[in-house]
């Protein structure tokens, strides 16, 4: 291969491939550190009210690609022992036996299976969900929330899921009352691209 | 009558020692009990809040009880015990002790863990003082349960050796904390 030829293939190869970096996936760390992302619950206490809980510890990553939204993937894992719903002894049963097991099962996974946008800033996530040693299909309502440039250099894009789910599905059937079988989580998830 | 004598204990030892070991059984059974409760149990919030404040209440009898042995000195074990009976029953009296201040302190960091205070009865609440330790209401309950254990399994030895004194060897020592 001559020089100039050389030349030619690296200065093709710089204009091409900034075109193709911008189509490939971006790659996300949840920003956990700084605390913009929350996995957090609720459930109806006997049918009177909302309690609402949270885990405290967890992380994950996900890639988003905006020219083809549908490769989107996520993956969390959950610390179940980071169970906070601001009260110790109710924690302290939420982590024993009778709720999560925490000593048996310590941590709690999601990975996503499918992601379709459906609307203006709506999509569906399909994806797995292990609790308690169990895992099963969940749908998670997505709304995107925003994305763009920080002020300190990065780059961010957050979403909001929400599902819900019996507990009994996960092999927790501690009789909380006839208003209190299914919870809801709330999934707020701020990324940092990468 | 009231104090101790070179013979016997004096009423009020006898009561606190009658007072404490009632307590101490009844909570063992209740907090066993209470703990496998159902949510919509009548007893679901009563039986901790009683648990939690005759824990508080035995805590402090406790302490004024090693306060009034100390003013009043128990009597000399009774004669013909050996050295080894001596040792062993001084050393299950003192673990008893140092026990059942434990399990109540562990209890207390249970119940505190997260700066909430607890209520006895309605009469006072006994404020947090440690609270926020990492896996603190986790690590106090497992605490509080085999040193609960420990308790009975200890009374159990000393209730076992006390019948041992009456029946076997047919000493005072038991009927010295009875009053007679």
């Amino acid at each position: 291969m001559k020089l100039s030829d050389l030349r030619a293939l690296t200065l093709t190869a710089s204009l091409v491939l900034p075109g193709l970096a911008l189509a490939a996936p971006e790659r996300y760390v949840i920003d956990t550190e700084g605390a913009h992302a929350f996995v957090q619950f609720r459930i109806k206490h006997l049918g009177y009210s909302w309690l609402y809980g949270r885990f405290n510890d967890f992380g994950g990553t996900f890639t988003y690609d905006e020219d083809d939204p549908s490769s989107s993937q996520i993956k969390v894992d959950i610390k179940t022992a980071s169970l906070d719903s601001n009260h110790a002894e109710r924690d302290k049963h939420l982590r024993g036996s009778d709720f999560l097991a925490v000593d048996k099962h310590p941590t709690a996974t999601f990975r996503s299976t499918s992601y379709k946008e459906t609307g203006f800033n709506k999509a569906v996530m399909q994806g797995e969900l292990t609790l308690k040693g169990v895992t099963r299909p969940i749908t998670i309502e997505v709304q995107k929330i925003g994305s763009g440039p920080d002020p300190w250099g990065g780059y961010r894009r957050g979403f909001e899921g929400r599902t819900e789910f019996a507990l009994k599905d996960f092999g927790i059937d501690y009789n909380l009352g006839p208003a209190s079988r299914e919870v809801e989580m709330i999934l707020s998830v701020e990324g940092i691209r990468q | 009558m009231w104090r101790n004598t070179e013979n016997g204990y004096g009423l009020i030892a006898i009561l606190f020692h009658w007072l404490v070991a009632a307590a101490v059984v009844a909570l063992f059974a209740l907090g066993l009990w209470m703990v496998d409760l159902t949510y919509y149990d009548d007893w679901y919030l009563r039986a901790p809040h009683i648990h939690k404040g005759v824990g508080v209440l035995l805590f402090l009898v406790l302490a004024v009880r090693l306060a009034w042995r100390l003013i009043d000195p128990p009597p000399p074990p009774e004669p013909g015990l050996s050295r080894l009976e001596r040792g062993a029953s001084t050393l299950v009296q003192g673990l008893l002790y140092l026990l059942l201040f434990a399990t109540a302190l562990s209890g207390y960091l249970i119940s505190t863990a997260d700066g909430r205070p607890v209520d006895v009865f309605g009469i006072f609440t006994l404020p947090a003082t440690l609270s926020g330790l990492p896996n603190q209401a986790d690590t106090a309950g497992d605490l509080h349960l085999a040193m609960a254990i420990a308790v009975i399994v200890l009374a159990a030895l000393h209730a076992l050796a006390a019948l041992k004194h009456h029946f076997i060897d047919r000493d005072r020592t038991l009927r010295r904390m009875l009053g007679r």
